[in-house]
């Protein structure tokens, strides 16, 4: 286990060049959330048209770890559908709970891989998925409204 | 007494103040390696570690004298009672106490203010009266005000923290008035250090027949306390920040206001005579303490506190003050460092930021280097936006912390530096 596991250089790439970072007015998807633990936020909005997350953005502030997996994540959802968002997602908690990806040819996987080193500082899961739990939650505050 | 013997020979041993962090090999779990580095622990401010007598007195008691409290008449629990009580007169003794019937045993700090909160407040508190808290407390001395602030329509008054950590004491006489019925202070501040004027806060206090109570957490383990030249009407503190073990806590009370407070809890142990419609209630301290109490814990904080006692007060703090003004001196080298806080009269706990790296990200760093720092808001989210941050990293120093362990510290924030540069 060494630093360079946790911090790799997509993430801290993505920590200070983040990708897709601000709000997304009048969005269909939109969750905020907050680590109590140390005060990390996380805002997810998103687009959906006919089904599809046409644009994702994060705004937060936070430790390199937070902040580079919303990023992570918002380019690896942009683009999916809602059901395959919510399958990538559920995979990526399996993948935190030091459980294979399972072989899939989805966009994005390899940049994701970046954040598996986490699982080797378990203090700092929650940093990993707070911006995961947050959209997952806005999608299915999203899914309900839509009924 | 074996634990008394030992106590005594290290007092022998140490002979200047300097010299106490050779109690280092009477805690266990300071000799292990983490990542292969030895342990740098740097968070006494959250919980201290514990040396071996008061790990093997608990050992001890569950192995040989385990028994209820002031329950059975057979020799195991008259023995165990007589060393609960035992360990109650050792706390009175430790903070200058005028007698057992001051010293309530709970859970921890927070229930003791709770305990204050839940009976005096309640009982004693009505529509348009006011208690004045500070900007730097801990939630523990926040939250159980604000909800009975809110029950009771009562109006928190807050005294704020100046640039230099200390608190604005000409705001706070301006806030004293004949409204002003509890005035809640931290003794010292678990996030900048400061050791508030708790002496001179009480006395302003009680000229408008206030009430004040000092929550004690950060001050009782690290130099000498007398409630009685406070003159605090309520003083807090838990054990295991000071080398006792958790769950158990501590509330001082002064007798007269304590014999006028209803019971907070009840149950076992704190009634004297029960009907199935109504009962009437055990004398203090008891009358607080109802069930079974964490008696092997209190104990254990009594074997803490005899330990603590040989050491002698006056050199912990003495070897506090000289570990933190080092450290102070070597963290200001650091590039970037913000360092919050007074910078003298202030106890060994240092929080800071370090350029734009987030505390978690070093905290992590330094986990590679097996140094244990906490990071984060510490449970005093107004004081950090008091100062515009959401969190900071925190070493905080005790008994067994030497300087060398200063060095590491700032070698492995230096290291942090590089590696996110």
């Amino acid at each position: 286990m060494s630093l360079e596991d946790l911090y790799q250089e997509i993430i801290l790439d993505h920590y200070k060049n983040p990708r897709n970072k601000g709000k997304i007015e009048n969005p269909d998807i939109y969750r905020h959330a907050i680590n109590p633990l140390c005060g990390d936020e996380i805002d997810i909005s998103a687009k959906v048209e006919n089904g599809v997350l046409t644009d994702v953005k994060f705004w937060g502030q936070g430790c390199s770890i937070s902040q580079s997996s919303a990023s992570l994540l918002t380019e690896a959802l942009k683009g999916k559908t809602i059901e395959e968002a919510e399958h990538l997602i559920a995979n990526f908690r399996e993948m935190l709970a030091g459980h294979d990806f399972p072989d899939s040819s989805e966009t994005d996987w390899g940049e994701l891989e970046a954040l598996r080193g986490v699982t080797k500082f378990p203090a700092r899961l929650k940093c990993v998925s707070l911006a995961w739990n947050t959209a997952q939650e806005g999608i299915e505050g999203f899914r309900i409204k839509s009924q | 007494m074996a634990v008394e013997t030992q106590s005594q020979s290290r007092k022998e041993e140490l002979s200047t103040p300097e010299d106490i962090s050779d109690c280092r090999k009477d805690f266990p779990i300071l000799s292990q390696k983490i990542n292969n580095h030895p342990l740098v622990f740097l968070d006494n401010a959250a919980s201290t570690q514990k040396p071996l007598s008061v790990i093997q007195k608990m050992q001890q008691m569950y192995e040989k004298e385990y028994a209820n409290v002031h329950r059975g008449a057979y020799q195991l629990s008259a023995q165990i009672t007589d060393e609960y009580e035992k360990a109650r007169q050792k706390i009175a003794d430790f903070i200058n106490a005028p007698g057992t019937k001051n010293v309530i045993f709970t859970k921890n700090g927070s229930e003791s203010i709770n305990l204050v909160a839940y009976s005096w407040g309640r009982h004693f508190l009505k529509s348009g009266d006011e208690i004045i808290i500070t900007e730097m407390e801990h939630h523990s001395n926040l939250i159980p005000w604000q909800i009975l602030a809110q029950e009771k329509d009562v109006v928190l008054r807050v005294i704020p923290v100046l640039d230099d950590g200390t608190l604005d004491l000409e705001t706070y006489k301006t806030l004293l008035s004949e409204k002003t019925k509890l005035v809640a202070v931290m003794h010292v501040s678990n996030v900048l250090g400061t050791v508030n004027p708790v002496t001179e806060i009480a006395a302003l206090a009680h000229v408008t027949g206030a009430r004040v109570l000092v929550d004690g957490a950060q001050s009782i383990p690290h130099f000498p306390v007398d409630v009685q030249a406070i003159d605090c009407d309520f003083f807090t503190f838990s054990g295991h920040k000071m080398l006792g073990p958790t769950g158990i806590g501590v509330l001082y009370g002064k007798e007269d206001i304590l014999e006028e407070m209803p019971p907070f809890l009840g149950g076992g142990d704190m009634i004297a005579d029960v009907w199935i419609d109504h009962a009437t209630y055990n004398e203090l301290p008891i009358k607080f303490e109802a069930g079974t109490p964490p008696f092997v814990e209190a104990i254990g904080l009594g074997t803490a506190v005899d330990y603590l006692n040989a050491i002698g007060m006056e050199r912990v703090w003495a070897h506090e003050r000289e570990i933190t003004d080092y450290a102070l001196f070597e963290l200001k080298k650091i590039p970037g460092i913000r360092i919050f806080g007074p910078d003298t009269n202030r106890a060994g706990v240092i929080s800071f930021c370090l350029g734009d790296i987030h505390p978690h990200d070093i905290a992590t760093v330094l986990d590679q280097y097996a140094v244990a720092i906490r990071t984060g808001h510490h449970c005093a989210q107004p004081l950090m936006r008091r100062f515009g941050v959401a969190g900071t990293a925190r070493a905080s120093f005790y008994i067994y912390n030497t300087l060398e362990e200063v060095d590491i510290l700032v070698n492995a924030l230096n290291k942090t530096l590089e590696f996110f540069a």
